[in-house]
């Protein structure tokens, strides 16, 4: 049995090797950076690796959407609250820091921890591919016929969850519309039709 | 204003096949990868990388900031709408079978799926470029050298 999920040093094992160096060091590059524009730029870069370590995984929906949202509008969106704000990180004293350090290395060391009870990447007896993942593996050529097995579990078998998903973002929507939307600002003026024109063709 | 010609030019050649290629995953997404949620994303990028082109006036002129609380209401609207749908045609909600009761392919399926991905692609389409403009519009844009 040991050795039917056992890898061995193959190009993909490679390609992960480097994705995940590539990660770490990109997360410490903008831990040590002050230059916040700088800090975006990275997010970037770790989501697009990130989606790229997806691939790897053969999680593609999930690789997509990363690249989409984590390198794509988040960094846009990072950027747009840049502009409001200082370009440069302010240094913290060495006291202040000592606390979310502490914080930061406790959560580490314990979801580290929590890995080890993880079961192997592709294991066929692990809970979540042995019961209900068979069971849509096996029922979906049946029921839904749709050759994408994670648009049948997401838009049919848990429609229902990804309504709630759906309202989801639109309240976040709702939110930064009532937030900081332009009638939030500027004391009452609609959604930006009375602002001047000045480039009217 | 003439500046970033590169960037300007590399925005209006890639604008449409962006639109394109959101159109193909959100229509794609019960063979391949994808679904409404990352066509609309991809949707909201074409015009998000548009307005951080030429503008957020030019991209407001054609996608109004008015329409979108509209679009994102829409989506969440046609997903419910769908359940209901089915729950009047006298099913479980979002049992999409009884659309096409008869169908010996899960036509009802098909159907359902598509309607309900395109009530997330719009919802989640018009949400992220509120935000983009809600963020955008706060400011007066960044000089050039700004950063």
């Amino acid at each position: 049995m040991e050795t039917i999920y056992q890898t061995s040093v193959s190009a993909v094992l490679i390609v992960e090797v480097a994705i995940l160096t590539l990660l770490v060091v990109c997360a410490i590059a903008m831990v040590r950076m002050r230059q916040l524009f700088g800090v975006a730029m990275l997010s970037g870069i770790y989501s697009l690796l990130s989606a790229g370590f997806f691939v790897t995984l053969d999680a593609v929906d999930v690789a997509f959407t990363e690249a989409a949202v984590g390198a794509g509008i988040s960094t846009v969106l990072i950027l747009s609250g840049i502009a409001m704000t200082a370009k440069r990180e302010k240094a913290v004293s060495r006291r202040r820091a000592l606390l979310p350090r502490v914080i930061t290395g406790v959560v580490g060391a314990s979801l580290i921890y929590a890995t080890i009870d993880m079961p192997h990447y592709g294991d066929p007896n692990s809970p979540a591919n042995a019961y209900l993942g068979r069971a849509y593996i096996e029922a979906t050529p049946n029921d839904i016929e749709v050759p994408n097995l994670v648009t049948a579990v997401l838009a049919s078998y848990r429609g229902y969850d990804t309504l709630g998903e759906t309202v989801v973002v639109f309240t976040a929507g709702l939110a930064c519309l009532l937030l900081i939307g332009s009638s939030a600002v500027r004391g009452g003026g609609g959604d930006g039709r009375d602002q001047p024109e000045e480039d009217e063709a | 204003m003439m500046g970033h010609l590169i960037l300007r030019v590399t925005i209006k050649i890639l604008f449409a096949p962006i639109l394109l290629y959101a159109l193909y995953v959100q229509f794609h997404g019960d063979y391949g990868p994808g679904g409404g949620f990352q066509a609309g994303v991809i949707l909201a990028s074409a015009f998000i990388l548009h307005a951080l082109g030429f503008g957020l006036k030019r991209c407001q002129r054609v996608i109004p900031p008015s329409w979108l609380p509209v679009g994102m209401a829409l989506g969440v609207l046609i997903y419910a709408g769908v359940g209901l749908y089915t729950m009047l045609l006298g099913a479980n909600f979002l049992d999409y079978d009884i659309i096409q009761p008869d169908s010996h392919h899960h036509a009802g399926q098909h159907i359902g799926i598509i309607a309900v991905e395109l009530g997330v692609g719009l919802a989640v389409a018009a949400t992220m470029l509120q935000i983009f403009y809600a963020f955008a519009g706060r400011e007066p844009e960044p000089s050039d050298d700004a950063w």
